[in-house]
């Protein structure tokens, strides 16, 4: 029988964030079932998954940690999103503000240099991945290159590069041959914030950054501009908003978000420059951005949301020897389904009477 | 003499490189067509890939694993239409789901088997033919994959210019409210289009990890499903231009491969970064000449009937 979707006029508050939950609840039903597939026993499997990593300091620390990256990242794509602008290289993107911040760690080393070294780091990381962004960024003004295919390219050079970095001209001399950099001086450093765990600065770094993000999204011109720009494209060109500095603009904050959150965590919890420096934050924050409705708090949310599936991951792996990539399946179920119950709450389903055609 | 071997083995593996790209990217372009942006592909290509070599691993047999491949990489992409063509929901974020899901289901079915190695599928040599000098191994050296793309895209050439089904797809894709509003079942043919998609996606993975490295590795892809769909782009969604653009990409990636054994002193990431430098600079050339020409016209707008 014929299905047909029918636009609800007055979608209730209510169903905006029910949307998510439902999203929620279809993704740990499924991950029933895969845990099933797989043969594990789905209670002790959930429990190790996603119960356990909230039981202690550590572990609530650590969540905070691995939620850090993807909240910034997935704010700086929320400003991407909503100007329809699909930047989907994050992931390069970080790296690139990883490297060029760690460029001055590395050329401070052992110098004692002083308290400056952090905060120009941040700075540099954040050049660096907005510049690494405005590449696809200027290939789509320019020459109307798909943007989604050119930062996502980039995603690998970036990558190729920093493994030629930390295995050539960047690697320590005194590493065993380890391809990695040295270990950051001190003051190259993020601050930890508790005395035990890993818990650095850079979370309140995020959250500032979620503030101010909520501020201009919300409250200004700027963010205005964002939205109609993507929504009604002409409309903005009426109102004389120009669409190429639109795209600039928002994929130089996406990159310097993501670039931030490269140069954060690899001057916080990894502390020196590696082959691999992240599980897909750049790709997993997508999901954050979509799970947060591309709003900065909503992305706070479900940065914790998807971080729990790494710490859960990272558990599952060690004491259940469960492949990493549960995590991935999770994170990608739980896209799926955002989007499914997103369309679920703003459309109603009506069966067709008849023989309307499909 | 040995020039000429040397020759001939260099352009072979040319062709083995470009059958996977030539694969996916044929059947991207048969779901844009039809006005589907499918970025599911890498997902299905590597879910191919795994499902491939774990069936053909525990049955021996490599005409089953390609067959579970190709069906893995329908099955996912029945996902993605689902989402995109069902629900009408945005494509590029569906493609993007697909594609974390099969990479993440692919690494499950894949797990037990790293490290674990087949017999690759044969090179059908057909006695005499492929003696002849450079051409001999080229064409007529290859594996049954490299004939199946072909045997494809001359089936896909000829159903977009001489067939009805061929017409009534291209008018999908170019403008949906009016085929909808002859009675084409746009949906329907959408839903076909990208099914056939992820069939072709699977196969391809299927090549990679039953023919062209017989293992499996997580991350054996590398993106092709990614150059597929710049392909296609480069291709102006013309069949034969993707021809020549899969074939040249297999040289890029093999030209990297052949400087790297020389050791000439240049770093081999810059090498192996080759194939996804040059498909930047393909998109941005092409963009910059056809401003779009030849995108079909309803190319990722989804379709809701009487919307």
């Amino acid at each position: 029988m014929p299905l047909r979707l029918e636009r609800q006029e007055n979608v209730p508050a209510y169903g905006l964030v029910l949307a998510p939950l439902m999203a929620l609840v279809f993704t740990l039903i499924v991950g029933a079932i895969m845990f099933v597939l797989i043969g594990q026993d789905p209670v002790r499997a959930f429990g190790i998954y996603f119960v356990e990593p909230l039981t202690d300091l550590w572990t609530i620390q650590e969540l905070i940690v691995k939620a850090c990256p993807l909240l910034l990242i997935g704010i700086g794509l929320s400003f991407c999103y909503r100007a329809n602008r699909w930047n989907i290289g994050a992931e390069g993107q970080y790296v690139a503000g990883a490297v060029v911040g760690s460029w001055l760690a590395l050329m401070t080393h052992g110098m004692d240099a002083g308290p400056w070294v952090l905060p120009a780091m941040l700075l540099l990381g954040s050049i660096g991945g907005a510049l690494w962004g405005l590449i696809p960024a200027f290939l789509r003004v320019r020459f109307g290159a798909s943007e989604i295919l050119t930062s996502l390219m980039l995603v690998y050079v970036a990558q190729l590069g920093l493994d030629y970095l930390v295995r050539g001209p960047w690697r320590d001399p005194a590493g065993f041959n380890f391809p990695q950099s040295v270990t950051f001086d001190d003051n190259a450093l993020m601050p930890l914030l508790m005395e035990e765990g890993r818990l650095h600065g850079g979370i309140i770094i995020a959250l500032v950054v979620v503030a101010v993000a909520t501020f201009v999204l919300g409250r200004t011109l700027v963010g205005f501009s964002i939205a109609l720009g993507g929504s009604a494209p002409r409309a903005a060109a009426f109102a004389g908003f120009d669409e190429r500095n639109v795209t600039y603009g928002v994929f130089a904050v996406s990159g310097a978000l993501a670039g931030l959150a490269g140069i954060i965590e690899v001057a916080g919890p990894i502390g020196q420059l590696q082959p691999s420096i992240s599980p897909g934050y750049g790709f997993t924050a997508i999901i954050a951005a979509m799970l947060g409705r591309l709003h900065p708090v909503g992305v706070l949310i479900a940065s914790l949301v998807l971080a729990l599936t790494y710490i859960g991951g990272e558990a599952a792996q060690v004491s259940m020897r469960m492949p990493f990539d549960v995590t991935r399946v999770f994170q990608g179920t739980l896209l799926i389904a955002i989007l499914a119950s997103d369309v679920l709450v703003r459309y109603r389903v009506r069966r067709v009477e008849g023989h309307a055609h499909a | 003499m040995l020039d000429t071997v040397v020759l001939g083995a260099v352009l072979a593996s040319v062709v083995a490189a470009a059958t996977p790209l030539l694969l996916a990217a044929l059947g991207e372009l048969v779901a844009e067509r039809a006005g589907t942006l499918n970025l599911g592909v890498e997902g299905m290509m590597i879910i191919g890939a795994a499902v491939g070599y774990a069936t053909a691993y525990g049955t021996g047999s490599l005409l089953l694993g390609t067959l579970a491949g190709i069906l893995a990489g329908v099955l996912l992409s029945l996902v993605f239409a689902g989402l995109a063509i069902w629900l009408a929901t945005n494509q590029v974020a569906s493609g993007l789901a697909t594609t974390i899901l099969g990479l993440g289901l692919a690494g499950l079915i894949g797990a037990p088997y790293v490290g674990t190695r087949l017999d690759g599928a044969p090179e059908l040599n057909i006695p005499g033919l492929s003696h002849i000098p450079v051409i001999g191994p080229v064409v007529f050296g290859q594996d049954a994959f490299v004939y199946a793309s072909l045997l494809l895209l001359a089936a896909v050439t000829y159903g977009f210019a001489r067939t009805r089904l061929g017409l009534i797809l291209r008018a999908v894709g170019e403008n949906h409210a009016a085929a909808h509003a002859l009675g084409h079942p746009v949906r329907k043919i959408r839903t076909l289009a990208v099914m056939f998609g992820g069939a072709c996606a699977g196969l391809a993975g299927a090549h990679l990890s039953l023919a062209y490295t017989p293992f499996w590795a997580s991350d054996m892809t590398a993106g092709r499903g990614w150059i597929a769909l710049a392909l296609v782009v480069f291709s102006a969604w013309k069949p034969l231009w993707l021809l020549a653009g899969a074939y040249l990409f297999g040289a890029v990636s093999i030209l990297q491969l052949h400087v790297q054994g020389f050791g000439l002193g240049i770093p081999s990431q810059l090498l192996s970064s080759l194939p996804y430098l040059a498909t930047i600079a393909a998109l941005v050339i092409i963009s910059a000449l056809k401003k779009g020409q030849g995108a079909p016209g309803s190319l990722g707008v989804p379709f809701v009937p009487d919307r």
